[in-house]
């Protein structure tokens, strides 16, 4: 055990915890029993932005497993394609090994760096949310160990309550041990990506709408240019794919899968660095860089799915004040306010390194699971940016008006008041977990902010 | 703690009524502020300093806590009192301080112990109950307000710059010490600050405002300093004086 600074992939809110890295049960099982009054939270990769993985003067519980020289901790039926998985493997270790034999994660975020446990506790999303939804659907058991030190089996039907409040529950009801995950067939590791420049937001819009032609691709999202003014405010490239076909890839291995890390930011970067300046020449590149007629052609899994990965520890290009990464979603009806949120942080000058647009589709059974139908945006920023808290407090307001709310793996800054907002079934979900874990043992910095539990509850 | 904007979620202000404490809280007071504490003596005095902020943020809570700021030994339950009521600490602001004008210690050399109670024994009392706490929490900052007056203590005042300089000897190596904790001390050195406490007194140069103080402070806790002065010259304008040769310094008409 060591006492540690942490802090999320953001590089904001530090805060010092005993860091404690195993996966064994009995391990973890004797920590969470010594754990002081400032409870226990999990961590994985440390890749959500905010403080939803650390927990100050209290313990983190570090189950990550990577150069595991057991090998991969899990147990894989291609015949099914069933994946029973330790919650520390990550989604780049699981393409690893499945991928070749024609499966691929059902569910992907923007990183591959991300563990099992953390997918679910986040219950992530991908570019296919509109047809497949998120992490959790494609769940169909987990390990849990409750902060009794009793570990449990969770599915959604032999206790569905139980196992949604889990299911992007923010590591907040216990230790996720192993999970099952159906996996998906594909034919080849290739996806048929048809890359479409768009001249305006209405162009965005209507080109990814639900009465359009989004529906019949797997995965579609949409790069846009927040810096782009007058005519052509919220210009942007969308991108829209299938699986390849093992046909349409004319190669002799067409399921070959070989990811691998090209650059890494260097550890100290100055702070402004990236600025609307050099944001605003990166912008107009990217976008003239897109074909100006529709395009279709193949493109790598990682090129695809995980393009920042490329790039080790992208966090740092932000410098040492770290940068937070907002995203909300409102009701499919609400792109007036889409567009208000990007006329604000255009006009306050806030430049966004990566800003990208998705339509979202129906909601799961999970209280605090964060999609829902409608539009979710999402922009990075430097966190030192002047005025910034008083800006953000703007644009929460318009967004929690709209009926819309925020994406906890990503938040940093938003209050209490705007996650009951937010969240309507949170106080179900409270109740949830003061059953699984009566005494509050489980806490996190984002817990203590967002009131997510009753902290007064005595250990 | 803070959260991803430097925002602090709970921020404290011993001395509720110090001038450059209020002006510090209304710098740090913005929206992500869930309790702002004001620990003084006199809460009606407090509670109208910040009405207008109760106007503007209306999901923020204010608390008031009465303490005697000569009272050392009260210190460790002022903290508690305000642990219990808001959770964890996250910013304190430590603005009591006493400066006695114009008392003849030699008549009466008993009348310096509450200066020296309110400026020094008590506040390391009260930094030291702080640190225990923030520790444990595995985050915190305090702001200590120091002065230049201890950075070479002159005549004139020695009580108030004696109390100063063990002050802020006693912030800068409690800060070292608390490395690797979590919690850390700004400690701010400003000049001679325009306020309730020095009119009447005669300007000295590079003289100073609160606004200016709560500015710099604000800006230096995004920062990891430890040592912030107000305005900054003084740093360097200090650096000469605390060097010359005594026979000099007395010299200088100070």
């Amino acid at each position: 055990m060591t006492s540690q600074r942490l802090s999320g992939w953001g590089r904001t809110a530090w805060t010092v915890a005993d860091l404690i890295h195993t996966t064994d049960p009995d391990a973890i099982r004797s920590a969470v029993q010594s754990a002081g009054e400032r409870g226990v939270i999990s961590r994985g990769l440390g890749r959500s932005y905010g403080a939803a993985a650390q927990n100050a003067g209290g313990t983190v519980l570090e189950l990550t497993a990577e150069n595991d020289p057991m090998g991969i901790d899990a147990d894989f039926d291609p015949l099914t394609g069933l994946l029973t998985v330790a919650s520390s493997v990550s989604i780049d270790a699981i393409l690893r090994m499945c991928v070749p034999q024609g499966w691929f994660i059902p569910v992907t975020p923007g990183t591959r760096f991300v563990t099992v446990g953390g997918a679910i506790a986040s219950d992530v999303h991908g570019k296919n949310h509109h047809v497949d939804g998120s992490f959790g659907q494609h769940v169909r058991s987990i390990t849990l160990m409750l902060s009794s030190g009793e570990i449990i089996e969770l599915s959604c039907e032999l206790n569905p309550a139980w196992f949604w409040a889990t299911v992007g529950g923010m590591g907040l009801t216990g230790v996720i041990l192993r999970a099952t995950v159906a996996m998906l067939k594909i034919e080849s590791s290739k996806v048929e990506v048809e890359t479409m420049r768009l001249e305006n937001f209405d162009a965005v819009c209507q080109a990814m709408s639900s009465d359009g032609t989004d529906d019949d691709y797997r995965y579609s999202v949409c790069w846009v240019d927040l810096l782009a003014t007058g005519s052509s405010m919220g210009r942007g490239v969308l991108t829209r794919g299938n699986h390849a076909s093992a046909k349409s890839v004319e190669s002799n291995d067409p399921l070959a899968y070989d990811p691998r890390l090209n650059v890494s930011a260097p550890a100290w970067v100055p702070n402004g660095l990236l600025n609307k300046w050099s944001i605003k020449a990166f912008n107009e590149a990217w976008y003239r860089k897109a074909p100006a007629k529709n395009h279709v052609g193949l493109e790598s899994i990682p090129a695809f799915f995980h393009p920042l990965d490329g790039v080790n520890r992208w966090n740092r290009l932000y410098g040492k004040q770290g940068f937070i990464q907002y995203q909300f979603i409102v009701p499919l009806d609400r792109t007036d306010v889409l567009r208000r949120v990007i006329e604000k942080f255009s006009a306050a000058g806030v430049a966004s390194f990566l800003a990208v647009l998705k339509r979202m589709g129906p909601q799961n059974d999970a209280p605090m699971s964060f999609p829902t139908e409608g539009w979710t945006l999402t922009l990075d920023m430097a966190a030192g940016i002047q005025g910034l808290a008083e800006l953000l407090a703007e644009v929460d307001s318009l967004v929690l008006d709209a009926g819309g709310r925020h994406y906890l793996a990503k938040d940093s800054h938003v209050s209490s008041h705007a996650v009951r907002r937010g969240y309507p079934r949170l106080d179900e979900w409270m109740g949830v977990q003061e059953q699984m874990d009566p005494l509050g043992v489980w806490r996190s910095d984002l817990s203590r902010r967002l009131n997510l539990i009753d902290h007064r509850r005595s250990l | 703690m803070k959260n991803g904007v430097g925002v602090a979620q709970n921020v404290v202000l011993f001395g509720g009524t110090s001038e450059i404490g209020q002006a510090i809280i209304h710098k740090l007071v913005k929206p992500g502020v869930s309790h702002v504490v004001l620990v003084s003596r006199n809460i009606d005095a407090a509670v109208n300093q910040v009405s207008d902020i109760a106007d503007k943020f209306p999901d923020l809570d204010i608390h008031h806590v009465r303490f005697d700021a000569d009272d050392a030994a009260s210190m460790v339950h002022v903290v508690a009192e305000i642990v219990e009521e808001i959770g964890d600490l996250d910013v304190a602001v430590i603005a009591q301080g006493l400066l006695q004008e114009g008392v003849d210690y030699y008549a009466n050399p008993a009348a310096l112990l509450p200066v020296s109670d309110v400026n020094f024994t008590g506040t390391m009392v009260l930094m030291y109950a702080l640190a225990a706490r923030m520790k444990t929490q595995g985050y915190g900052k305090m702001v200590l307000l120091s002065s230049v007056a201890g950075e070479r203590v002159r005549k004139g005042n020695p009580v108030y710059g004696a109390t100063k300089a063990g002050i802020d000897g006693f912030a800068l190596a409690l800060d070292h010490e608390l490395a690797g904790t979590g919690v850390s001390i700004l400690v701010v050195r400003p000049g001679f600050v325009t306020t309730k406490m020095t009119s009447g007194m005669d300007k000295a140069p590079f003289s100073t405002d609160a606004e200016s103080v709560a500015t710099a402070v604000a800006q230096a806790l995004s920062s990891s300093r430890s040592i912030l002065w107000v305005p900054g010259i003084l740093q360097y304008m200090f650096f000469v004086l605390k060097n010359l040769p005594i026979a000099i310094w007395r010299k200088l008409p100070l």
